[in-house]
């Protein structure tokens, strides 16, 4: 079975002005989002205590929100959680008291309120304002050093130019990614960022691909008399390894979507994170990397000596 | 095609045996003489065990403060016995302040501090010295605070009967707590929390408390309150008037048990003080019948009973209206210890059992049916060859197993999102070699050197491909906290086992199975 035929010569880069433009609209549009709208972080990020519980019988919003408000929580963010006997709910950190003991008087006036036997604590989560300033700068440090550290082996293995193009390509998908969080108001929390930094990963295997095809290619057409020009051996390569793309794009995604939504709630927004990633990531290999990389050629590189070197080899 | 080498096949073959071994304990008590390196199963994490996870921060600037203030003890004994007079001496923060009464002691007092205080620096102008605490000096302290923190707080969590909890240092000056398969996280935080600080010390009776009160504090004196108490609507905390000295402290208690009050039927704690303890409230008790002594918890007078007579047994009891749970609390931190600084809860992330359980299930599910979908998905499209792909996926799985077991890693729920994310890239390896030959058969080649050529050519391209994403999973490890980690941990070793699956095994299949057909075409 085929998916792509092997004939198919589609023009990748010749509509790459179209798919910048498209890029662009849709970057411009992440970056307003999360400067408009925001993002909503979660607890790891802001600080603060989450508490998951199941009740034996479905409770109304309304009477979970009566049964905390003589505790002093009435304004808590209250949330039905895959199921309606299972309830979150959500408490910021208060400066005036030991914020870690909320979780303890959430849990004491949900039993008051409606009866300890019908309530079951599921999970809970505290983060100190302190740990949550921590996190974020791990979670950013992160994103930043792994982008490094690619931009660092790439360049070792292919050249600057590859590396930019590469580097762009997730940078686009980054941004994205958390646009589109920004959008649906999903929680961005620490999984998130682990996915990020997941799909930086799949979205560079990808690029790598097309660019290993592409190198290989640019050697073998340096050593044709005629050499065709950089864009068509690009487009040649991106067509070549289509098939290839695609079926990884494809499988990823089934179990992606598998994890989606067999792996319960708890993991729900880190495999949606995923799904978007791999989706953009598969995009940005094909219209982002490339092109860019196109777009610096004769910067960086190749003084006529290292050509001459090239040249030179059998 | 060349002859597949031998070491290879023999390779392959025990690292399926081995794998195949290790991953047995998961599924099944392996038989007494299984080899006890492959006799492990997984760690399950937190998120799927249950329990409590908390991170504790010790107040190490509080520790250094209050060795700071004892020191304060030191000097002036040092300056008595030396016969040199003060006119002030008090401990502000990290330092000490010595205000001499003659200057003319100015020369002797100094020598007489550098050499009684070395873990201080100190500064001396006309007859007032002010000693700063080294940093190396500080910062021994501050280890010695979070090291006998750990102590104090494993004894605790003992005392709570749970199998297996772990108390580790985090950093500088935090303290990881777990406890598997626990639930009461308000009960262990209460436990580990408080720091437990006792106290005796006597009640200043001649003093006038109504002036205390109005700010005239008799020298020598302190003014600390009792657990305020609801009378009529209003809450009230008793004040009393206590000798500042500390007669006797929670490290000369030996035992704590709890008890029952005979007088008002309550619960309550009976402490046994060791050698010395006893020593001292034996000679406390005796000098000072009629008396009140304060008994003080955490800064709370407890109780200020008279001291009827001489009590010689070195024991005594703390009342205070406790509940069965408390007063059994109170008993165990008294018997593990003060805290040698406030700690602070700053991080918790606690499982229920069931939520654990559920996670476990649709963690399962979610690896079966991805996995379904990914196995039916390659035989679709590669015919025979994706038969192979499918069975190195299978191996794949089994050396993750494996892998996770005998290294002893921690699955974690992020984990298992790392084995699904796997099986979708594991296969990715062969897509690339499976498309590269599919290509170098469209070039005419033959069937053996299209396979050779598809190999071959794919291999530097599936080696940089996934040293990306091992990078980006390193990264991950660096920088991630608990459970992430166990993703970056699923995710590497899934890296590093589909490599050798996907090159190696699926090779060493082809090679055989294509040596024994005689058909032209190739199934892919």
């Amino acid at each position: 079975m085929q998916l792509i035929n092997p004939e198919l010569k589609v023009d990748f880069l010749g509509k790459r002005k179209l798919a910048m433009i498209f890029s662009g609209i849709l970057l411009l549009l992440s970056l307003g989002l999360v400067a408009g709208k925001g993002l909503n972080f979660g607890i790891d990020f802001t600080g603060g205590t989450l508490v998951e519980v199941k009740f034996k019988e479905a409770p109304a919003i309304a009477d979970v929100r009566k049964a905390l408000t003589p505790a002093g929580y009435g304004q808590a963010i209250i949330q039905e959680f895959g199921a309606p006997e299972e309830i979150l709910i959500r408490v910021q950190n208060q400066d005036s008291s030991d914020s870690s003991k909320i979780s303890t008087d959430i849990l004491d006036a949900l039993g008051v309120g409606l009866g300890a036997d019908n309530v079951e604590m599921r999970r809970v989560e505290f983060v100190g304002p302190q740990v949550g300033e921590e996190l974020t700068q791990a979670g950013i440090f992160a994103v930043l050093f792994a982008m490094i550290a690619i931009l660092i082996y790439v360049t070792f293995r292919f050249k600057l130019r590859f590396a930019i193009g590469a580097d762009a390509a997730l940078l686009h998908d980054i941004t994205i990614l958390v646009g589109v969080f920004a959008l649906t108001g999903k929680e961005f929390s620490l999984p998130v960022v682990a996915a990020i930094l997941t799909v930086i990963g799949y979205s560079l295997n990808d690029t790598i691909v097309v660019f290993d095809r592409i190198r290989e290619n640019f050697d073998f057409n340096r050593k044709r008399k005629h050499p065709d020009d950089e864009v068509d051996v690009v487009n040649g390569s991106i067509n070549q390894t289509l098939g290839r793309t695609l079926m990884t794009s494809l499988t990823t995604l089934l179990v992606v979507l598998s994890l989606f939504f067999f792996g319960g709630e708890v993991i729900h927004d880190f495999a949606f994170a995923l799904i978007i990633g791999i989706l953009v990531g598969t995009y940005s290999s094909i219209y982002i990397a490339s092109p860019v990389m196109l777009s610096l050629e004769g910067r960086f590189e190749t003084s006529d000596e290292e050509r001459e070197k090239l040249e030179a080899r059998p | 095609m060349q002859a597949y080498p031998r070491w290879k096949l023999w390779l392959i073959l025990i690292v399926l045996v081995v794998s195949a071994m290790g991953t047995l304990p998961n599924l099944t008590t392996p038989p007494s003489w299984w080899p006890s390196v492959v006799s492990q199963p997984m760690n399950l994490g937190l998120d799927l065990k249950g329990g409590i996870h908390l991170v504790i921060d010790v107040n190490v600037e509080k520790a250094v403060e209050h060795s700071v203030e004892e020191d304060v003890d030191t000097i002036r004994r040092v300056l008595r016995e030396n016969k040199i007079r003060y006119r002030k001496l008090d401990a502000d923060g990290k330092t000490l302040i010595v205000q001499l009464k003659n200057d003319s002691d100015s020369a002797a007092a100094e020598t007489l501090l550098k050499k009684e205080m070395p873990g201080y620096t100190t500064v001396a102008e006309a007859g007032r010295f002010t000693l700063t605490i080294s940093e190396t000096e500080a910062k021994e302290i501050k280890k010695f605070a979070v090291d006998q923190s750990i102590e104090v707080i494993r004894n605790r969590v003992d005392a709570l009967g749970t199998t297996e909890p772990v108390i580790v240092k985090q950093g500088e000056r935090r303290i990881l707590v777990q406890i598997p398969g626990y639930e009461d996280s308000a009960r262990a935080k209460g436990l580990i929390g408080r720091t437990a600080l006792l106290e005796f010390k006597l009640v200043d009776e001649k003093g006038d408390l109504e002036k205390a009160l109005s700010g005239k504090i008799p020298q020598g004196d302190i003014i600390v309150y009792g657990k305020a108490e609801d009378r009529g609507g209003k809450m009230l905390r008793q004040p009393y008037l206590l000798k500042k000295r500390t007669e006797l402290s929670g490290a000369e208690v030996a035992d704590a048990r709890v008890s029952i009050d005979s007088q008002y039927n309550e619960y309550a704690v009976t402490l046994k003080f060791n050698n010395k303890g006893a020593r001292k409230f034996d000679k406390l008790t005796n000098a000072h019948v009629g008396e009140r002594f304060a008994i003080i918890l955490e800064g709370v007078v407890q109780s200020a009973p008279v001291i009827r007579e001489r009590i010689a047994g070195g024991t005594a009891q703390i009342t205070g209206s406790f509940t069965s749970q408390d007063a059994r609390d109170l008993a165990i931190v008294l018997r593990a210890g003060a805290l040698p600084a406030p700690v602070k809860v700053v991080e918790e992330r606690s499982i229920g059992p069931s939520l654990g359980q559920d996670s476990i299930e649709q963690g399962m599910n979610s690896i079966i049916y991805g996995c379904i979908a990914v196995l039916i998905f390659m035989v679709v499209y590669y015919r025979l060859f994706g038969l192979v792909a499918n069975a190195a996926l299978i191996f794949n799985m089994l050396l993750i197993a494996a892998a996770m077991s005998m290294i002893g890693s921690t699955l974690t729920l992020p984990g298992i999102a790392g084995i699904v994310l796997t099986i979708g890239m594991a296969v990715d390896a062969n897509v690339l070699i499976f498309e590269r030959i599919r290509e170098e058969i469209r070039l005419g080649k033959t069937r053996l050197a299209a396979i050779d050529g598809g190999y071959d050519k794919a291999l530097s391209t599936i080696v940089d491909a996934n040293i990306t994403t091992l990078i980006a999973a390193i990264v991950l490890f660096q920088f991630g906290s608990g459970p992430v980690k166990g993703f970056a941990v699923t995710l590497s070793v899934g890296i590093l086992a589909s490599m050798f699956t996907a090159i190696m095994v699926t090779r060493a299949i082809v090679a055989f199975s294509i040596e024994k057909k005689s058909s032209k075409e190739l199934s892919i």
